[in-house]
């Protein structure tokens, strides 16, 4: 019919890796990683940009990968759950230190959120030059845009505590 | 041993996966699958006169539409009523696609399937139904004046009348020498899990078999539903819940109408078909709950002691009533919470409105019987100005009373036995927990910042893991490895560790060697679902008796070997051994090797299995009489009735008087699940149920319009708490074993959320010296509640107000 649905091939480095991808221009980022790319750990929660299950990191920036369209990327960087943990050179991963607080503080219940937490504290916390200093109103305002409906909240903000103490060992 | 993990913080064994982006949710699966979308009802009650398809036929990619036309069979019949009940007089379900009549906006009308998903909308877009609209029935109110009905055959708009009474009642009340009524009322609220729900079918035509995924909280029902639906053998269907992004209890209705027309498409077309719900559709496409309006007459003597109690409850179904009266029973039968009521009446009216349907929201009534009883007990203090906490106190059922009768008949319909419990151990705890005695200098403190401080508390009996059972089977392999499964689902409470746990120490192995598979019916193909607080107390205790038969059966086997007696053999740590006798042990690997005889020999381990490599008697089998190979087990529970938890829950508000913003600024948690698998994981349960709790009572709500438009269908506008609104939570436990099963555990997954409501009306009334008849409440409501010159005011707040206390 109509050709609403006009192609574009797009060229973004996803997780380090230069990917390239044909895409309807009206196709959403959030949509394009998960279907085009396959990286399925960024997940849909509302798909009007509220929730945040979403957040991925691009350029350097957390963002809403439901409000962005997929040709906005061509050129970008863009970083996913996929691309938290480093390769350990041993055929493993190093787990984020945001992943392992996580674990530790059971941070996470159904874990259909966590993809989108991790990005946005990841980058939060990674961004700072004095992680371990935050303080308990730059946790609420970290993770204050997220909605997650199993675990109250309590055990997230708890690990990001733990991740910037971590983030502090790291360095 | 080192292999008793039951009791422990174990972290979890699903986190690795869920924390690097490798669960496999269900959009996840099928990348190739052909998209389903629906054209829903824009009306909230409509005849449907014509639907047109001819434009939607142009759109490229388009694969398939369908309409109640195409449906044949059991298809084209209305859904089931899943849980008949004699009280429900009128029960009614819609079709997988709307027949001619739409009861709800959002009522499926139209499946589209199409080569992606965009496409599938993009048709949908081009296809003209047109409608008669019929006069709309929005609310409790509306629906019990019955100006209008939602089915035409049912005038009065109720589908079931729910009554259950322990004694004469209204002898009693006039016998009291107190009474009081009250109405109040409670909004809709609704589960809104991250995820919505999805479906995937992929049918294999040469072996005629269907594979479906299912967000979903029962895959072998819905199993048994689309093999009912489609005309299938069941052994040629299979379902599996994957990783499922919270449920809370909507999807535990099923068949959902797209977990019935996705796997008939899938058929049909032979081509993989999937459906991801989006939220919008979530909102107006699934189930909410919690409306009702309820009146009381409470009857008590000069001490707040109940003589009598009787409440009658108009509860809102929305349109149709697929999954009965459950919610209605719940709320009957738990609003007599942790109190002795010498007699008590019930009657709920269930009544059709033009909304969404009401099914289980964690908590499942729960939450709006501890509203009715508490906020009465609120209402017997503030009559005889006594201490809240000291009126429920003499209301207490004892720690010498149980078990305790309250002679009512529970949603599992088997009587309401109270098990075991310690209420006003609860209470002690809790008052300690919050600083009850310290409210009035907490109040004066607040009061010279410029701040209204309120506490309120509320107690619960919570009726958990009902029947009718569940199963589990552990299997030992000749690696090691230790595979578990039950039918039952999961959705984010850890059953993974929870069951390994419990495995781990019931059979003296690793952790690390556990497997644990939930809701596939490809292992387990008999179970009920997870609700009502169950898995733990249900699953946990079926794998528990399957750990304990595979057990018995390794000694058994182990002791031929070890040449000693059963009964002086251990496990630990997957070695089986001589209690006393180090060195004297055989593997339990080496168990299961043994426990299969064998003519071949397919790996090392397994030579030792095989018939010349094995001695024994020749005059035995090799398989003995009554047994059977492998080291294996399966077994059920099956409670004779529910086991009931409890808990009590404190909030401190602190209002401000210039914006009537409400925070919450302490709130106190005292909870008794009995024995506790891994406390990480029920303290993680309480957190996110109190969390849920305090949405229900202060933001979360389904504003519809009288037309039946639901105006807040967003995440934008239905307000779900963010960090920034759920306050800091003091946990104090209490262990009080179930007698009923043999790990003494009760249910923990609704407790969180069901006194939340109550607890904060009370806080608030407390506050303010307003009556507080409504919730949840707003800032804006409060507001225009305080300047009312005819709300009530508390006689509470008089006597503050005599002594020179504001408010």
């Amino acid at each position: 019919m109509t050709g609403v649905d006009t192609e574009r091939t797009i060229a973004v480095t996803v997780n380090g890796v230069p990917r390239e991808a044909t895409v309807p221009v009206r196709r959403l980022l959030s949509d394009a990683l998960r279907h085009d790319l396959g990286l399925t750990g960024t997940h849909v929660g509302c798909e009007h940009g509220v929730c945040g299950a979403c957040t991925v990191i691009v350029d350097g920036d957390p963002v809403r990968s439901c409000l962005m369209l997929a040709v906005q990327v061509d050129g970008s960087s863009v970083r996913t759950v996929e691309g938290l943990a480093r390769d350990d050179h041993q055929g493993g991963q190093v787990l984020h230190p945001v992943q392992e607080a996580f674990r530790e503080c059971h941070a996470l219940q159904c874990g259909f959120c966590t993809p989108g937490f991790l990005m946005t504290i990841a980058a939060g916390l990674e961004s700072r030059d004095n992680a371990q200093e935050i303080s308990e109103e730059e946790v609420d305002e970290l993770v204050g845009g997220n909605l997650c409906r199993c675990t109250g909240y309590a055990n997230i903000k708890k690990a990001v505590r733990h991740a910037a103490t971590a983030m502090k060992d790291d360095a | 041993m080192t292999t008793k993990l039951f009791g422990e913080p174990v972290r979890r064994r699903e986190d690795q996966r869920l924390i690097t982006g490798k669960g496999r949710y269900l959009d996840d699966i099928g990348p190739n699958a052909l998209a389903a979308a629906f054209v829903r009802s824009p009306h909230a009650h409509a005849r449907i006169v014509d639907i047109d398809v001819d434009a939607a036929l142009e759109v490229e990619g388009l694969v398939a539409i369908y309409t109640y036309e195409d449906l044949t069979g059991p298809m084209a019949e209305p859904l089931p009523v899943l849980i008949p009940h004699p009280q429900m007089h009128a029960p009614r379900t819609g079709f997988p696609l709307a027949n001619g009549e739409v009861n709800h906006v959002g009522e499926p009308i139209v499946m589209v399937v199409a080569t992606d998903r965009y496409v599938a909308e993009d048709a949908c877009d081009r296809i003209l139904v047109t409608y008669e609209e019929l006069p709309v029935v929005v609310g409790v109110d509306v629906a019990r004046a019955a100006t209008a009905a939602v089915h035409e055959e049912i005038p009065d708009n109720v589908a079931a009348r729910h009554h259950q009474e322990t004694g004469d009642v209204e002898p009693a009340l006039a016998a009291s020498p107190r009474t009081l009524s009250f109405t109040q009322y409670i909004e809709r609220s609704a589960c809104m899990p991250m995820e919505g729900k999805g479906v995937h079918a992929r049918w294999d035509s040469d072996d005629r078999s269907l594979r479906v995924y299912t967000s979903t909280q029962a895959s072998t029902s819905v199993r048994a539903a689309i093999a009912a639906k489609l005309d299938l053998s069941l052994d040629k269907v299979e379902v599996i819940a994957p990783d499922v992004g919270g449920g809370f209890g909507v999807k535990i209705v099923h068949p959902w109408p797209e977990e019935l027309l996705v796997p008939m498409a899938a058929i049909a077309l032979g081509q993989e078909v999937k459906w991801a719900e989006d939220r919008r559709e979530h909102f107006i496409g699934s189930a909410h709950e919690r409306q009702q309006r309820q009146e009381i007459t409470v009857g008590y003597d000069d001490d707040g002691r109940i003589t009598a109690l009787d409440v009658h409850i108009w509860h809102d179904n929305g349109a149709y009533t697929p999954y009965g009266i459950i919610v209605p029973i719940v709320t009957a039968t738990q609003l007599v919470g942790p109190y002795v009521i010498p007699v008590y009446r019930v009657v709920v009216e269930s009544v059709f409105t033009n909304t969404v349907i009401v099914t289980p929201y964690r908590g499942a009534g729960r939450p709006q019987g501890c509203y009715a009883m508490e906020r009465t007990m609120d209402r017997i203090a503030d009559d005889l100005g006594l201490d809240r906490a000291l009126v429920r106190e003499r209301n207490l059922i004892q720690t010498d009373q149980f078990p305790y009768d309250h002679h009512l008949t529970f949603q599992d319909g088997r009587p309401v036995i109270y098990d075991s419990g310690d209420y006003p151990g609860l209470l002690d705890k809790l008052r300690t927990l919050v600083g009850w005695s310290e409210a009035d200098r907490l109040r004066a403190e607040a009061a010279t910042r410029g701040k209204l401080l309120g506490v309120g508390m509320a107690m619960y009996v919570e009726g958990t893991g009902p029947g009718p059972y569940e199963g589990g089977h552990v299997q030992v392999l000749g690696s090691g490895k230790v595979l578990v499964s039950t039918g039952l689902t999961s959705q984010g409470q850890g059953h993974e560790t929870a069951f390994a746990q419990i495995v781990a120490s019931e059979l003296g192995v690793p952790i690390e060697d556990v497997e644990v598979t939930t809701g596939d019916t490809r292992r387990f193909g008999y179970a009920v679902g997870t609700f009502a607080s169950r898995a733990a107390v249900m699953s946990g205790n079926a794998i528990a008796l399957a750990a304990r038969g595979v057990r018995e059966k390794a000694l058994r086997i182990a002791a031929d070997v070890l040449e000693a007696a059963p009964e002086d053999l251990e496990i630990d740590e997957g070695l089986v051994q001589v209690k006393g006798v180090p060195g004297t042990s055989i593997p339990l690997r080496t168990v299961a090797v043994l426990s299969n005889p064998l003519r071949y020999a397919f790996d090392e381990a397994a030579k030792q299995a095989t018939q010349f490599a094995r001695a024994g008697s020749d005059d035995k089998p090799p398989v003995a009489e009554g047994d059977a190979p492998g080291l294996e087990h399966r077994d059920y529970y099956s409670p004779i009735r529910s086991t009931f938890a409890s808990g009590a829950h404190a909030a401190i508000v602190e209002i401000d008087p210039a914006t009537w913003e409400i925070d919450v600024v302490k709130y106190a948690v005292v909870h008794d699940c009995g024995n506790v698998v891994n406390p990480m994981i029920v303290e993680g349960q309480v957190h996110g149920g109190v969390a849920q709790g305090v949405g229900g009572a202060l933001y979360e709500r389904m504003a519809y319009d009288a037309d039946g438009q639901l105006q807040n269908a967003s995440f934008m506008d239905f307000l779900m708490p963010y960090a920034s609104e759920v306050p800091d939570i003091d946990i104090d436990h209490q262990q009080t074993p179930s007698p009923l099963n043999p790990l003494g555990i009760k249910g923990a997954g609704e407790a969180g959320v069901i006194p939340g409501t109550a607890a904060i009306a009370s806080a608030i009334e407390d506050a303010v010296g307003r009556r507080i008849t409504s919730m949840p409440i707003s800032p804006t409501e409060l507001y225009d509640l305080v300047r009312n010159p005819t709300a009530e005011r508390t006689a509470a707040a008089e006597r503050r107000s005599e002594n020179g206390v504001l408010a």
